[in-house]
């Protein structure tokens, strides 16, 4: 009796956009081998808002609101940019103060990136606590911000020229403390995590991306710094005041999911460093260039006096863009972000182009998971660090 | 539970006919069943309360407050809930299969309570194969998950079916074989006998300083064997939502829920029994032993006592793997193969190569 030779089908699965890994709207089908990934394919645009369309009918300070929503964990990056982009355009000079501010929460909102990407990479590997923990200084983060801008996560606060307000009075000391508390924490993080057994067999040589390779793709941030090539644009560009501090760049030679995560942890430390130097550092002045503050109606109506000062919305501050193109970039905890700025003589630009690090950091997903497990799909995904905010706009 | 003749004969007092004494003993059989089973059931309602506290305590939460005083009532809140929800069934998926597998799984772990002494007398079932009832039918159980995972119609969960299987079919035999040591150290299978071979120097006398090999990889292969975490990869959330429980709702979900920790309470009394000394009250040289009789479980006091003991060191032993399951990683499908046959089973083979030597040497 001849026996029927059995078929061996590949199973296509589909880690649909709704799943329980926390890693936004991401849709993979995954061609399966048993356990072995044969292939992988990324669906996006689940999130797709049409950002850069409604940039082109907003003034900038209309359009702040919206950059907070591209990534929304690291938010002071996106509103950086979207002030930077004028500012260069225009040459507008921002006070000592206010470079200082922005620095300040800028490495604020990275370390608060770099601990929302570690809870849920720990949690995709399995273990359940670290993603309670980090929630613990976050929340310490979120009443920093709270006590500066008024919003836990949107913070509305930079502004062509500086920042919106001043810290109140008592900010500093209280930064001073969440930093001495958090330098605690990284070490904590250091001993239960980096250490342990089974987390280094899950992520030890996953993911493995050469520095040609990484320098073809087009990659960025720490996955670029983890495969040995140190390129790190607040070294390279000179923007804000980081040059007056003293930190080094945080990088690693292997390039796989372990040298990512330790590039990350420490990155973590480097920007309490910093912070900890600007506060020291801080110099008085004003904190927003006002004259940049124009408007485009009379100046002495009468509807702007003080006793109409309830009476309804008083137009936003306008910021012409002259008829120039310009790409500002700036090093967000996911990569580098960047904005393509053509303007056109009006308030409103003419292009807005967002280049997201998450968008280009994600294609070389389908080549990594190419040999691995399908347990592995989860940690190089987690170490890729996207967030479907900024991936799909 | 083994009816003791005089009692027996003191019931036959009060009878003369047949027919009374053979129902008398058809009930007190029931009563006995009956009895255990609602023990085990109260016991699971008390694991599931103890993790979700512990769970709590290590990420800094609070755990269950509401359902009862302490959140004691939360488990039977949730089994009430399951109760009234809809009953799915996959729309192609093989009815009888789907519908059969949870229960499969269930019964094999419940079936290896008989073999659980809680007293020298206390034991459903004094079977002189005693440990070895528990690791055959314990097998039956994947069994039951494959059916699940295949009759849900569901590439998930059939993953998770066969993932399931493989996992438990590996971590059987450095079970199998640490069990052999203890039962060549105890010149018997028997649990009974078991804990009767610990009982001679108290707290020194525990397998757990004799086998101390056979204890870790007892403790790993169970850990294994229950499905949790680190070794909970059938129903690892975010890669196969729910593994082979993904189509189940209501109470064939609450079957499995029920099955992982029965058979993590049936753990972690086996370690009691096998390691950890059973109910001997294990502080030794104390002239209590004397002062309440507990040794010659005189009268009631001393099987309530021995009932304590036992508990007491199974629940003290459920930290292990509830403080484990909420601090470690998962492990990967090929790395948890490799873990069993290459690591595993070496070990307990060598672990049994050297109690079989000792054993040689002291005759």
């Amino acid at each position: 009796m001849t026996i029927p030779a059995t078929r061996k089908d590949l199973m296509i699965v589909n880690m649909g956009p709704h799943h329980p890994s926390m890693h936004g709207v991401l849709r993979l089908i995954v061609t399966l081998d048993g356990e072995d990934v044969i292939d992988c394919e990324p669906i996006l645009g689940y999130l797709h808002r049409g950002m850069e369309k409604i940039a082109e009918n907003r003034t900038i300070i209309q359009y702040l609101p919206y950059v907070t929503r591209w990534d929304y964990l690291a938010t002071m990056f996106t509103e950086a940019i979207t002030v930077n982009a004028p500012e260069q355009l225009e040459n507008v000079q921002v006070p000592q103060r206010a470079s200082y501010i922005r620095v300040i929460m800028l490495e604020l909102s990275r370390i608060a990136s770099h601990l929302l990407w570690l809870g849920p990479f720990m949690a995709d590997i399995g273990a359940q606590t670290p993603f309670f923990y980090i929630f613990r200084e976050r929340e310490l983060l979120y009443d920093l911000f709270e006590a500066a801008t008024g919003m836990r996560m949107m913070h509305n606060y930079f502004r062509i020229g500086g920042v919106a307000a001043d810290l109140p009075h008592g900010w500093i000391d209280k930064c001073l403390d969440f930093c001495n508390y958090s330098l605690t924490g990284v070490v904590e993080y250091q001993k239960l995590i980096t250490r342990n057994p089974i987390f280094l067999e899950r992520v030890e040589r996953v993911g493995i991306i050469g520095g040609e390779e990484a320098i073809n793709w087009g990659l960025s941030g720490p996955m670029l710094r983890a495969s040995g090539i140190q390129w790190d644009l607040r070294k390279v560009d000179h923007y804000e005041c980081y040059n007056e501090f003293d930190w080094e760049v945080q990088w690693q030679k292997e390039g796989d999911s372990l040298a990512r995560y330790l590039v990350r942890i420490g990155e973590m430390g480097e920007s309490i460093k910093i912070i900890q130097q600007a506060l020291e550092g801080i110099p008085g002045g004003p904190y927003e260039n006002l004259e940049v503050r124009r408007f485009d109606r009379a100046k002495n109506s009468e509807w702007n006096d003080f006793e109409y000062r309830f009476i309804s919305k008083k137009p936003s501050p306008n910021f012409e863009l002259s008829k120039q193109e310009l790409y500002v970039r700036v090093e967000a905890p996911k990569g580098e972000l960047g904005i393509y700025l053509i303007g056109d003589n009006s308030i409103f630009p003419w292009r807005w182009k967002i280049r997201p690090p998450g968008f280009i950091n994600l294609q070389i997903l389908p080549q990594l998971v190419k040999r691995m497990k399908l347990a592995d799909i989860m940690t190089i995904l987690g170490s890729i660090d996207i967030i479907m905010g900024e991936v799909d706009r | 539970m083994i009816i003791d003749t005089t009692e027996v004969q003191a019931i036959n007092s009060f009878s003369t006919s047949e027919s009374i004494k053979e129902i008398y003993g058809f009930i007190w059989m029931f009563v006995s069943i009956f009895t255990l089973i609602f023990g085990i059931i109260i016991g699971v309602l008390v694991i599931v309360w103890l993790e979700r506290e512990i769970s709590a305590t290590i990420q800094q939460r609070i755990g269950p407050e509401y359902a009862g005083p302490l959140g004691i009532l939360q488990a039977l809140a949730d089994g009430t809930k399951l109760l009234f929800k809809e009953d799915l069934f996959p729309s192609r998926g093989d009815i009888r299969l789907f519908s059969v597998g949870p229960s499969i799984a269930v019964i094999s772990i419940l079936l290896s309570y008989l073999v659980i002494p809680f007293g020298y007398r206390l034991v459903l079932g004094d079977l002189s194969i005693g440990v070895f009832l528990w690791i055959t039918i314990s097998s039956i159980a994947p069994i039951g998950l494959l059916m699940s995972g295949y009759g849900s119609n569901n590439k998930y969960s059939f993953s998770g079916g066969l993932r399931a299987a493989a996992q438990s079919i590996s971590y059987e035999i450095p079970l199998t074989l640490c069990v052999l040591s203890i039962s060549l150290l105890s010149n018997s299978s028997s649990t009974v006998d078991i804990v009767e071979a610990q009982s001679k120097y108290g707290f020194w006398g525990w397998n757990l300083w004799r086998q101390p090999i056979g204890f870790i990889v007892f403790l790993i292969s169970s850990l294994a064997e229950c499905e949790r975490l680190p070794f909970d990869l059938p129903e690892a959330e975010e890669e196969l939502v729910a593994g082979y429980q993904t189509e189940y709702s209501g109470i064939k979900f609450g079957l499995f829920y029920i099955a992982s920790y029965l058979n993590l309470l049936l753990s972690s009394l086996f370690v009691t029994v096998l390691y950890l000394g059973g109910w001997n009250f294990s502080i030794p040289y104390i002239s209590i032993p004397e002062l309440f009789g507990i040794n010659k479980m005189a009268g009631v006091f001393g099987i309530t006592v021995g009932i304590f003991i036992t508990l007491a060191k199974a629940y003290l032993f459920l930290f292990i793997p509830i403080t484990t399951r909420w601090t470690l990683p998962r492990i990967r499908m090929d790395q948890l193969l490799n873990l069993g046959w290459k690591f595993l089973l070496p070990i307990s083979l060598g672990n049994l190569l050297l109690t079989t030597s000792s054993q040689l040497v002291s005759l």
